[in-house]
């Protein structure tokens, strides 16, 4: 065991673990923020994904010690209580069928819109398509991005 | 309310609820041991277990069923808020917690709307017409002379006499009794509405527990943290019917957090303080098993040749008309052809898991186990509890397409809580589940047609051998995992079962059945049966309706002709009218897709890249649907891409168009999925699909470009009564393999007859064929 330092959604944490823990199980089980979830543990579905350093992050195979940047959750996108334009594009399209792995669909769209704030079709599906979802709700994740893009841009939904 | 009932509420609110609302629930949730219990059943004969009407004029539904990810918590509030008279908005649902809700058995067959919106709605009326009974007495005038908006009750001569029902009820209890023999049956006095006067029904509301699903708030069963939870993992058999013959218990004892090593027959199980520790402590544990003396299954490769020579556990009769046999043997063209579909796996997005609590004498189990009720049965059978003493309290999952009817962490869960005294969490890992999850059975069809020599169709014959044997029930004390781990068994496996094609063709010598039939050893196997999203459906369809379009090629007729001809050739119709019905939603998806009239393949292409259409059609029950998919394959990969998919749907009385619209969606890509992609491998011992890589999952990059859904709900005679609510949950999903096949055949002339379409078998059969 050893006391880490984590700064998670602009809140400073110091937690006692054994420092190889993966990320998401101090998340979850020690901080409480449960928007991170296993889905495989492997490194293979992204229902884990938090941000870090602006990138994607895989939590389930990301050692704690290793998490030494500020981390985003799913807990930390809405500003004020309201929610970021995806989570809004969510709502308004309906996306989610069962809703497990869609943390790791909103995160991991959040990652490309902060690079790519319109990106086509094809790029969505680029870098969304290690991102599983076992509802099958990838043509709507692919279109609430869409309208997120063009909500951010300033444009009609 | 307790404090199951408080979170249960409070998360389900969705957009009404506020963070703090939130915070106090879940904390509160948290930290109290639960209360001992006697938990009984609520009695189904009292509207108060039904509904309840708060002092704010709010109402609570309590539906003893449970949401998939469907909408159906939606659907039922939308069905009793127009029953009710109030608003929707004002409303909240609590499902499948079996000490707060009635046992109607949670989910599955795609039956929540079929079956269980005339009981809801029944019982919503009721209260409405004892509201109206205690409003006109309070008013003091003759019942026929109020009126009721929104949950307001007012005097029709002076509407400033009012009174509201949360005035009325004021906290107390309704004390009606309602009459029915059993659940299903249950009504009171009152009537329901025509459909026309439904307010709510039928319109394209949001649902209410999304909110919490984008934003975080939503607890899981995933998330629940009784005090003084610890963690638990499964240690696996390595192989099959494996003996266990020792457990090291000094190769994981000194690890940090280490509580206990659990064991009992074949069943291995380690317990630690926390989650991470008890993962390493898992993998860590040493154990010796012995394989068993013959192998307990063929390999994946070799399945089909076992399959074709096994001696079946039944065969049912065949289903016949005219003389099948007869008519093919004087055809002037005979085809044959035989279907494989593999084992697919559930492959639920996050393994099974359950978290539970043993406090005060009780049991509670916090699960995603879609039918609650039987995990309880199974639950205190399997320890000796008295039902009164066990409750499952029903909380969201990942979508597990019916694995979890047969869930087995639950079980598991709490036999360790019962054997350490503790709350524990148990979560099975990603490789855990794909191998040890339940499968649905492989099939092996074979079809005959005969054609005369105008090329008509005289002559059909559909035979199933379904891999079923051993199909296990809902938590059944005795086939859920860790009691057949245990020695323990039924008396004998489960029947299993085989299935038929759903179409409404008119042949004039027809003949369909099937077998079932078994492998060596159905016990203690990672090929497990259990009812995967529509357990046969897929299997027979693919072969059916993959083998019409064989027929329509051998004719030269368009495949949609064929099946139109076939559908109008008997005028007569049954009572849910299944034969106009499925006429009006093949012609429904030809128009949306814009079906040009010509036989299958067409002309070769140049090219890599060679496009086709397939057209499929079945019906689950009494609802229709028909599917047609553009697929792009490419001839130098093998690679199939569907870039077009039309359904076609018609599940009756439509309650909330937007959420059957998604269901239908997400639904049809499932069945795009197991026929591109899902395969369960296995050697003779062990299954070898493991993980995402191993046991493929549909991905983003094979979302087709465009989907087109038509909802053709209702009777296309409109002087015919309005249709009630049909099943909405699997029937989409049936058609796809067979519409994938069939534009692979249309763009490229070959015929595949195995799924699933992957691009090493797809590039092989092209080869094979000159292509």
């Amino acid at each position: 065991m050893a006391k880490l330092d984590l700064k998670v959604n602009g809140r400073s944490h110091t937690v006692d673990v054994d420092p190889a823990t993966p990320l998401l199980y101090v998340l979850r089980n020690d901080l409480g923020l449960q928007g991170p979830r296993f889905g495989c543990g492997l490194g293979q579905c992204g229902a884990c994904t938090v941000i870090i350093n602006g990138n994607a992050t895989r939590s389930c195979i990301l050692p704690v010690s290793n998490a030494t940047a500020e981390i985003t959750t799913l807990e930390g996108l809405a500003v004020n209580g309201k929610l970021h334009p995806l989570q809004q594009a969510w709502l308004d399209e309906q996306v989610p069928q069962c809703g497990f792995c869609q943390n790791g669909q909103i995160m991991t769209a959040k990652v490309l819109l902060d690079k790519n704030p319109r990106p086509t079709r094809a790029q969505v599906v680029d870098a969304m398509n290690q991102t599983l979802c076992r509802c099958m709700t990838y043509y709507r994740v692919q279109t609430a991005i869409e309208r997120a893009a063009r909500v951010m841009a300033g444009g009609a939904a | 309310m307790n404090q199951v009932e408080e979170i249960l509420t409070t998360h389900r609110r969705g957009f009404l609820k506020s963070a703090g609302m939130l915070l106090v629930g879940y904390a509160a949730f948290d930290a109290k041991a639960q209360t001992p219990g006697p938990y009984r059943d609520p009695d189904f004969h009292q509207l108060d277990s039904w509904i309840v009407i708060h002092e704010d004029n709010s109402a609570t539904f309590y539906v003893g069923k449970t949401d998939l990810g469907q909408g159906t918590g939606t659907g039922f509030r939308q069905l009793m808020s127009d029953e009710l008279d109030i608003a929707f908005d004002r409303t909240t649902c609590i499902m499948g917690s079996t000490d707060n809700t009635v046992d109607q058995g949670g989910s599955g067959g795609s039956t929540a709307m079929e079956r269980e919106s005339p009981v809801m709605r029944r019982v919503a009326a009721e209260a409405r017409r004892t509201l109206l009974e205690m409003g006109a007495a309070r008013l003091g005038v003759p019942v026929d002379q109020v009126a009721v908006n929104d949950a307001v009750i007012t005097a029709k001569a002076d509407a400033t006499k009012r009174v509201t029902y949360g005035q009325l009820v004021a906290g107390k209890k309704f004390n009606v009794t309602l009459t029915g023999a059993n659940i299903g049956a249950v009504t009171g006095q009152a009537k329901i509405k025509a459909v026309q006067d439904l307010k709510y029904t039928g319109q394209p509301l949001l649902r209410d527990d999304l909110a919490g699903k984008v934003d975080g708030t939503t607890k899981w069963a995933v998330d629940v943290k009784p005090a003084g939870m610890v963690h638990a993992r499964n240690v696996k058999p390595p192989f099959a019917c494996a003996k266990l013959t020792g457990i090291d218990e000094s190769s994981v004892n000194k690890l940090p957090g280490f509580i206990k090593v659990l064991s009992k027959g074949n069943y291995v199980a380690v317990v630690c303080e926390r989650e991470e520790q008890a993962i390493r402590a898992a993998r860590a544990l040493k154990t010796t098993w012995e394989k068993p003396a013959t192998a307990p299954f063929p390999t994946s490769e070799n399945l089909f040749n076992y399959l074709r020579t096994a001696t079946p556990t039944s065969t049912s009769r065949p289903i016949t008309n005219g003389d099948a046999d007869a008519a093919f043997a004087s055809a002037a063209t005979k085809l044959e052809a035989e279907y494989q579909i593999p084992f697919q796996g559930h492959t639920a997005f996050a393994g099974a898991h359950a978290t539970a609590d043993p406090s005060n004498g009780q049991m509670t189990v916090y699960t995603n186990d879609m039918k609650s009720y039987g995990m309880r049965r199974g639950v205190a059978t399997f320890l000796g509890l008295p039902l009164d003493r066990v409750r499952v309290v029903w909380m969201q999952g990942p979508q597990g397409y019916g694995r979890t009817a047969a869930d087995d962490a639950g079980c598991e869960a709490a036999w360790i809580a019962q054997q350490i005294n503790r709350p524990v969490r148990m979560q099975w890992m990603r490789e855990e589940e794909t191998a040890w999850d339940t499968k649905g059975p492989a099939f092996l069809v074979k079809m005959r047609a005969g054609l005369d020599a105008s090329g008509k169709l005289v002559a059909y014959d559909y035979n199933a051998r379904s891999c079923d044997y051993g199909h296990v029930g809902y938590n059944e004390p005795d086939t859920v995992l860790i009691a057949q781990l245990m020695g323990i068994r039924p008396a004998r496996p489960g029947a299993g079962s085989t299935a038929t094609p759903n179409d409404m063709y008119s042949i004039p010598n027809r003949k369909v059945g099937g077998d079932v039939v078994s492998l060596p050893n159905p016990w203690e196997t990672p090929l497990r049966l259990g009812n995967l999203r529509d357990p046969n459906g897929p299997q027979s369809t693919f072969a059916a309706e993959s083998f019409l379009d064989e027929i329509a090629a051998a004719s030269k007729t368009d495949p949609l002709e064929l099946r139109l001809q076939l559908l109008g050739a008997d005028k007569t119709d049954d009572n849910g009218f299944r034969r106009a019905r499925s006429i009006a939603v093949l012609k429904a998806a030809a128009d949306a897709y814009g079906w040009d009239t010509r036989p299958s393949p067409k002309p070769r292409a140049t090219g890599n890249i060679l496009t086709g259409r397939g057209i499929a059609y079945t019906f689950r029950g009494l609802t229709m649907v028909a599917v047609i998919t553009e697929v792009e394959v490419n001839r130098q990969t093998g690679h199939v891409y569907t870039k077009r998919l039309v359904c076609a749907h018609d599940c009756g009385l439509v309650v909330n168009p937007l959420s059957l619209r998604r269901t239908i969606e997400c639904g049809s890509l499932y069945g795009l999925s197991r026929a591109l992609h899902e395969e369960v491998k296995f050697d003779t011992e062990k299954v070898t699909s493991l993980d995402w890589f191993s046991h493929p999952s549909l991905r983003h990059a094979d979302t087709p470009e465009r989907i087109d859904i038509v909802l053709v709900n209702g009777d296309p005679n409109p002087a015919r009564p309005d249709l009630p609510a049909y099943g909405g949950g699997e029937a989409m999903l049936k058609p796809l393999m067979a519409a994938i096949g069939n534009a692979i055949y249309d763009a490229t002339g070959v015929r595949i007859r195995r799924v699933p379409f992957r691009d090493d078998r797809v590039l092989a059969a092209l080869k094979a064929a000159g292509v």
